[in-house]
């Protein structure tokens, strides 16, 4: 297991796994979570080349950079998703539909 | 350039984020009554700003911070443009009705972040502050969208957008690693060099790396297919908020998308050329066909539209579409045009979305039926809301024709390839007369005349009219402006 392709098979899992969550979950903390996942694949991704690339740190640093940035997001999206659940008393995405489609 | 040396050329940005943390700081300090003086501060710190970006010298182009940001006369264009609309948007924040039950510290504070984003999307040249930026500018305004806390329509607008905006900067994210794979560096230049000399093997891989950061910029300036958040996002944000987001980030995303386009594809030649990876796709095609289906699409759902709110963001769909028109050229010609539209798209967008606060904070609603009879009512605001709706049209003697007519010289210029896109951007112009006239119709031929003229207050009136005189003024004389972003483009084109 320390081919570069085993890494990037396992990125593609992780971001199809992702994609899967995003589109078929109605639950706003599954959803998020389905994109914590799409996040995380770049992040094996930007770590499988810099290492077996012989390339230099920049995916490190990338990588480090995009942790952070996740748990921002994170920070926001569940601070919206409560807001959520004070204004419809759920966190189902379908149930907040009152702008027209 | 290392970095204590980029810091001599980084005091803009650096007033900003001072400015920014004593906005944080000032905010603690005052009753929730009072809170409107924070915006005050920021708006004296933007206009410091606005002088210190003015005065830094761009003669040459100059990388900062290890080449992750450029400094150059291109960069300083788009930052003088994003905070014209901050400042405005600020003012007209000041008087909105949806605003006065909450506290608008922080609100104001997340604006002058998201200028700080903006500058950095405008200025990137890595990969990573690519990202970075992007980011910043998004979850600022995930937060701004669903600010009215209580008020379920801007708190489901928050969720979509947050939902779409994650997603797609995920998708982005995934896109810009394959690119980092390929090419071994995060470096615009760099990644330039390597993808010249990719071999033939590796084309696959970049073809779905570009897909996805196509993505990612079709996200930031909403075309189709990436536009589903926008028409609920722009319609459930407090309307400030909305028009905010409907010129400054879309005009930092431009300028993201041209940049990135230009120094990594055409430079090489590697967009036109055939006989390489990237031109196995037909990008100049792709990218005009995603132009027609995006103001095809604006506009056509925009007729059907009851709120002018909801019609507004379609249209705001559909100019983004016309601006596309001149993406595929990627010459002087077309980034120019690019350029002039967005500042007269700046003036007559922002003046219609005013035009629908001062509506609301009357009415309470957002609909036609708000604006019936509004003509007679309120004489100035209907007069100049049908100057913006003209514009809005590309009706010559307004700024909004002149912003047309050089994106349409722009595609014509590029040869017979492309006549069907001017075709189908004239098609959808008298489309869009449709909509915008029935604004004048409701304000002008509905509804019973009122004996009792209201007027707006004075800032309010201050401000449509400052918006209004460019969009009339410079559909007559746009030189001055013409000549500006030629010298922005001097380093990046030889010829224009």
């Amino acid at each position: 297991m320390d081919q570069l392709q085993n890494y990037l098979f396992i990125a593609a899992a992780l971001f199809s796994l992702g994609l899967f969550a995003v589109i078929t979950r109605r639950n706003a903390v599954a959803v998020l979570m389905g994109v914590e996942l799409i996040l995380n694949s770049a992040n094996v991704n930007f770590l499988a080349f810099s290492r077996f690339g012989g390339m230099n740190f920049n995916g490190h640093v990338f990588a480090l950079f995009v942790i952070i940035m996740a748990a921002v997001e994170a920070a926001v999206a569940l601070a919206i998703i409560i807001n959520l659940y004070n204004n419809y008393q759920s966190i189902n995405v379908d149930e907040a539909s009152q702008l027209k489609r | 350039m290392n970095n204590l040396q980029s810091l001599s050329y980084y005091w803009p940005e650096l007033l900003l984020v001072t400015i920014i943390l004593t906005a944080v700081i000032y905010d603690l300090l005052t009753k929730p009554s009072e809170s409107q003086r924070v915006g005050l501060l920021v708006f004296a710190g933007l206009i410091l700003t606005l002088f210190a970006n003015w005065f830094t010298s761009a003669e040459r182009n100059i990388t900062l911070f290890l080449d992750s940001l450029a400094l150059d006369p291109f960069a300083q264009f788009f930052k003088t443009i994003i905070i014209f609309s901050t400042l405005f948007v600020i003012l007209i924040s000041r008087k909105s009705n949806e605003l006065r039950n909450y506290r608008t510290g922080e609100y104001y504070t997340l604006i002058a972040i998201m200028v700080f984003g903006m500058f950095l999307m405008v200025s990137a040249i890595d990969l990573i502050m690519v990202y970075l930026s992007i980011e910043v500018v998004s979850i600022s305004s995930f937060i701004l969208a669903g600010y009215l806390k209580k008020d379920q329509r801007s708190n489901e607008s928050s969720l979509k957008y947050v939902i779409y905006g994650a997603f797609s900067s995920g998708l982005m994210l995934f896109g810009l690693s394959i690119l980092f794979g390929l090419t071994g560096t995060t470096k615009f230049f760099e990644i330039q060099n390597a993808l010249a000399g990719l071999d033939t093997s590796s084309h696959f891989a970049l073809i779905i790396a570009s897909i996805f950061i196509l993505a990612g910029f079709g996200y930031k300036i909403s075309a189709v297919p990436f536009h589903f958040w926008t028409p609920d996002v722009y319609e459930g944000a407090p309307t400030p908020v909305t028009a905010y987001l409907s010129v400054a980030p879309k005009a930092a995303g431009f300028a993201l998308a041209i940049r990135f386009f230009h120094v990594l594809f055409t430079d090489a030649g590697l967009l036109l050329d055939s006989g390489n990876g990237i031109s196995t796709i037909p990008w100049p095609q792709v990218l005009a066909g995603i132009s027609v289906a995006t103001m095809t699409l604006g506009n056509l759902v925009a007729i059907q539209q009851s709120s002018v709110k909801r019609m507004l963001a379609y249209s705001s769909i559909a100019h983004a579409g016309y601006m596309l028109m001149a993406m595929p050229i990627l010459s002087g010609n077309g980034v120019f045009a690019i350029m002039i539209y967005l500042v007269m798209y700046l003036f007559m967008n922002l003046g219609a979305f005013f035009v629908v606060i001062i509506v609301k904070n009357k009415t309470g609603g957002e609909t036609f039926e708000d604006f019936r009879g509004l003509g007679w009512e309120m004489p100035i605001v209907g007069i100049v809301m049908a100057l913006f709706m003209l514009s809005l049209t590309g009706i010559p003697p307004t700024a909004g024709f002149i912003g047309k007519f050089y994106l349409f010289a722009a595609v014509i210029k590029a040869g017979p390839a492309f006549y069907w896109l001017v075709f189908a951007g004239a098609v959808n112009s008298v489309i869009s007369l449709y909509y915008y006239m029935h604004v004048v119709k409701v304000m002008f031929f509905e509804g019973e005349s009122k004996k009792k003229l209201l007027f707006p207050s004075v800032l309010e009136s201050t401000l449509i009219i400052t918006l209004a005189v460019p969009t009339l003024l410079l559909g007559i004389y746009w030189t001055p402006i013409a000549e500006w972003i030629t010298n922005s483009l001097r380093f990046y084109y030889q010829s224009i």
